[in-house]
């Protein structure tokens, strides 16, 4: 089983990313940063990451997000992070991206909230 | 019988992105046995992947004919883990804070943050060969 599975859900011009596994190096890693490549060679510019399902996230992981957001901000678009574990919560406190990030627990406000 | 106070458990690794995954299942193991809670067994699994990815990436550079050590040394007070790797060494006082500044918003630079955060204490130090030893205890 892969270490990340990942669903693609459409919601308007938000593209929902369902993450269920590990963000962790090598295929996690990967898995998020091919995702959101290839979502931006579609034009798909407003990204909300739902990490309901994502256990557990490492240092790369992390770098990964930041990663994200830095190439969607800079391509014009949005990134937002939706039910985060309590894990993640922690982690993105500690690293202080807790405040850098667009972060939601309910998927009908973090889609309101893409302009 | 007599009581075992003291257990090592040495791993020695290629260096490859599954060995991360092999040493962090050895140290569930070890913490299970140490009897250490779920919240302090998530902390010795973030600080030893972020240990061997360092020693991976790092120190040996993805280089498979170089070893990674780990060795686990549990006691009645302490699990303590030492990761070894066979590169040119490094200078943990050069790792800038990844919490200020600029440097939040860098893509890489928190894994001796998520090890040192994670853990009582961390120490680093050369082996015999060069390569970077560091040393961490986690308290029981």
């Amino acid at each position: 089983m892969a270490e990340l599975n990942m669903k693609e859900r459409q919601a308007g011009d938000v593209t929902v990313l369902d993450m269920d596994g590990k963000i962790t190096i090598g295929e996690g890693s990967v898995a998020l940063r091919s995702a959101i490549r290839r979502l931006l060679e579609e034009g798909k510019k407003k990204v909300l990451l739902n990490l309901a399902g994502v256990g557990y996230i490492d240092s790369s992981g992390i770098g990964e997000l930041v990663s994200s957001y830095t190439a969607i901000n800079k391509d014009g678009g949005q990134l937002k992070l939706l039910n985060l574990t309590q894990k993640l919560q922690d982690l993105l406190t500690i690293t202080k991206l807790l405040t850098v990030f667009d972060v939601y627990e309910s998927e009908s406000d973090a889609l309101n909230g893409f302009k | 019988m007599p009581s075992v106070t003291e257990e090592t458990t040495r791993l020695f690794l290629p260096s490859r992105t599954e060995s991360v995954n092999e040493a962090a299942a050895a140290a569930g193991e070890v913490a299970k046995r140490s009897g250490l809670d779920e919240e302090a067994a998530y902390g010795v699994d973030m600080a030893l992947r972020e240990a061997v990815t360092n020693a991976l990436v790092h120190g040996n550079k993805r280089d498979e004919s170089k070893t990674i050590t780990v060795i686990f040394t549990s006691s009645p007070g302490a699990l303590e883990i030492e990761v070894s790797d066979q590169g040119i060494g490094f200078d943990p006082g050069n790792v800038p804070d990844p919490t200020v500044g600029e440097n939040v918003l860098k893509t890489s630079g928190r894994g001796i943050f998520f090890m040192r955060t994670f853990m009582d204490d961390v120490t680093w130090s050369r082996t015999a060969a060069g390569g970077t030893m560091v040393r961490m205890i986690k308290k029981l």
